[in-house]
């Protein structure tokens, strides 16, 4: 019998290229895989498509005219980075915003992450090829967008912070909304727990897969949600607290091992840490003006530099800024979280089957326009 | 053991599962018909930018400054304007924004002296050729007049 089917002389080696262009890859990345039969041999993301330039646009222009960029480097996380970007000049200028303000500010910047991580939770499901999560998702994330909406007049990307405040001033409706929303997104959660956590497919697909480890995290520089999977309790928002995070009660939820699954449960325990962290900054939030009325159109930061690091949705993300005296900034550098958090591949997706390299890429949250900047 | 165990569970939070779908199916419908029915904007909503007009003066306020020119962060906006004569203030006679290039970000709202701009709550542009987006809203505002 054999002999009707010889056994290859050699190994049938092949290399696949999965995207640029491919739904589970979110945005346009290309990551060019090594295949034996169904397993990954070697896997090398290619990144580079969605370059516009936004370092160097940030080198002729104001400081406020950078504003808008900013929301558009992490579209998913746009006010997280609007606010970053804010307290760098902040404190390159020695500009100190309303206490208000500072209120408002993290308590949108919250809203946000919870937005970013509604998302990443319908997508990694929606590659695990589960479609009905992300529906129920998308309906609870709608209302955020609402309610920002509604404060801020955008969707997507805010602008929302100004150097000194931001640029307009929250109600009680805001107040009352917020409260609400808070209090929808607690009576979903054993919905979500019932219809995935729980699930016997979902766990089966995500257990021991795609393993990041301490060491592999120090070695690539992952952050975020990532790395606190592995059991770091690395937060820039505990580790050097900033804005009014300090006054807050909040735990860093860790995993244990590292694999898809305590990514997953990390993501989903912070949420409820973001709705505890916005809770307590409406209960705290003073009357009084909301923006400082003194900063000017053209700020002109002294000369010097400063490097400012702050948690985005998907880790430790930081500002570089160097000004020569000008209104226009010498230099602007972004760290992003997510090029470390996508380069730890080329470890953790060797010697895995392709449907698993899909389930690691979901899980570890990148956006590509943000490595690409 | 379990074997059977990983059946039974993992049968049973399939079950689970299908529950929530099940309840959603009785829920309140959540999506709007959108060509049939509009949502209305809010306020604060930023759309292209707008000319006020000031029921004092009946007309808008600008006075050709180019503050808003300078503050542009894409360099979308031009403003030309004129002195009636010498000792009045300039006014604005053309203000000309191309729409396509604007990124929405409302510096040039916050930076008018005169508070004579503002967002429009028009969502639905669409356009044949790249200059429907470029406008001319001093036009624009003669228009919706007479």
């Amino acid at each position: 019998m054999a002999e009707y089917f010889p056994q290859p002389a050699q190994q049938q080696i092949y290399s696949l290229n999965l995207g640029p262009q491919h739904p589970s890859t979110h945005g346009v990345l290309r990551v060019l895989l090594t295949l034996d039969g169904e397993y990954v041999l070697e896997a090398d993301p290619i990144i580079g498509y969605g370059h516009r330039g936004h370092e160097k646009m940030g080198e002729n222009r104001t400081y406020l005219q950078f504003m808008p960029n900013a929301s558009r480097m992490d579209y998913l996380s746009g006010l997280l980075y609007n606010h970053g970007f804010c307290l760098a000049v902040e404190k390159l200028a020695g500009i100190d915003p309303p206490e208000r303000a500072k209120y408002i500010r993290v308590i949108c910047a919250e809203l946000n992450r919870i937005s970013s991580h509604l998302l990443w939770f319908g997508t990694f499901l929606m590659d695990l090829g589960a479609f009905t999560p992300f529906l129920y998702c998308f309906d609870d994330r709608e209302n955020i967008l609402d309610i920002l909406d509604r404060v801020s007049g955008s969707r997507l990307t805010y602008s929302y912070c100004r150097f000194g405040g931001v640029s307009r001033d929250v109600d009680e409706v805001f107040v009352e909304q917020t409260r609400a929303f808070i209090k929808r997104l607690r009576s979903r959660w054993p919905d979500y727990h019932n219809l995935v956590t729980k699930n016997v497919i979902f766990i089966h697909r995500v257990r021991d897969v795609g393993i990041i480890d301490k060491d592999l995290a120090r070695r690539f520089g992952v952050t975020g949600p990532n790395l606190r999977a592995a059991g770091v309790a690395f937060d820039m928002r505990k580790v050097e607290p900033y804005e009014v995070y300090d006054r807050f009660d909040f735990e860093i939820p860790t995993g244990t091992k590292g694999d898809a699954l305590d990514r997953y449960r990390v993501r989903l325990e912070e949420m409820e840490q973001s709705c505890r962290i916005i809770e307590q900054a409406l209960d705290q939030m003073p009357a009084g003006p909301y923006r400082q009325e003194r900063v000017r159109l053209k700020v002109k930061p002294p000369r010097g530099e400063v490097y400012f690091a702050f948690e985005s949705a998907r880790g430790q993300t930081a500002y570089y800024l160097v000004s020569d005296g000008s209104p226009y900034p010498y230099r602007v550098h972004v760290r992003v979280p997510s090029f470390g958090n996508l380069h730890c591949l080329t470890d953790v997706l060797k010697e895995t089957l392709v449907a698993d390299a899909i389930a690691i890429l979901g899980s570890i949250d990148i956006v590509v326009p943000e490595i690409d900047r | 053991m379990g074997y059977w165990k990983d059946i039974v569970v993992g049968g049973w939070s399939l079950i689970e599962g299908m529950k929530v779908t099940g309840r959603a199916l009785f829920k309140p419908v959540v999506t709007v018909q959108y060509p049939r029915k509009h949502l209305e904007m809010s306020p604060a909503y930023r759309g292209h930018i707008e000319l006020k007009i000031f029921p004092e003066t009946g007309t808008h306020g600008c006075i050709a400054c180019g503050t808003c020119q300078r503050v542009c962060p894409s360099g979308v906006i031009k403003v030309q304007g004129v002195k009636s004569h010498a000792r009045s203030g300039k006014v604005a006679t053309h203000y000309v924004i191309d729409y396509t290039r604007c990124s929405l970000c409302g510096l040039c709202v916050e930076s008018c002296p005169t508070q004579t701009l503002k967002f429009s709550t028009e969502y639905e542009l669409a356009g044949d050729s790249r200059w429907d987006g470029v406008v001319d809203l001093v036009a624009r505002m003669e228009d919706s007049r007479s």
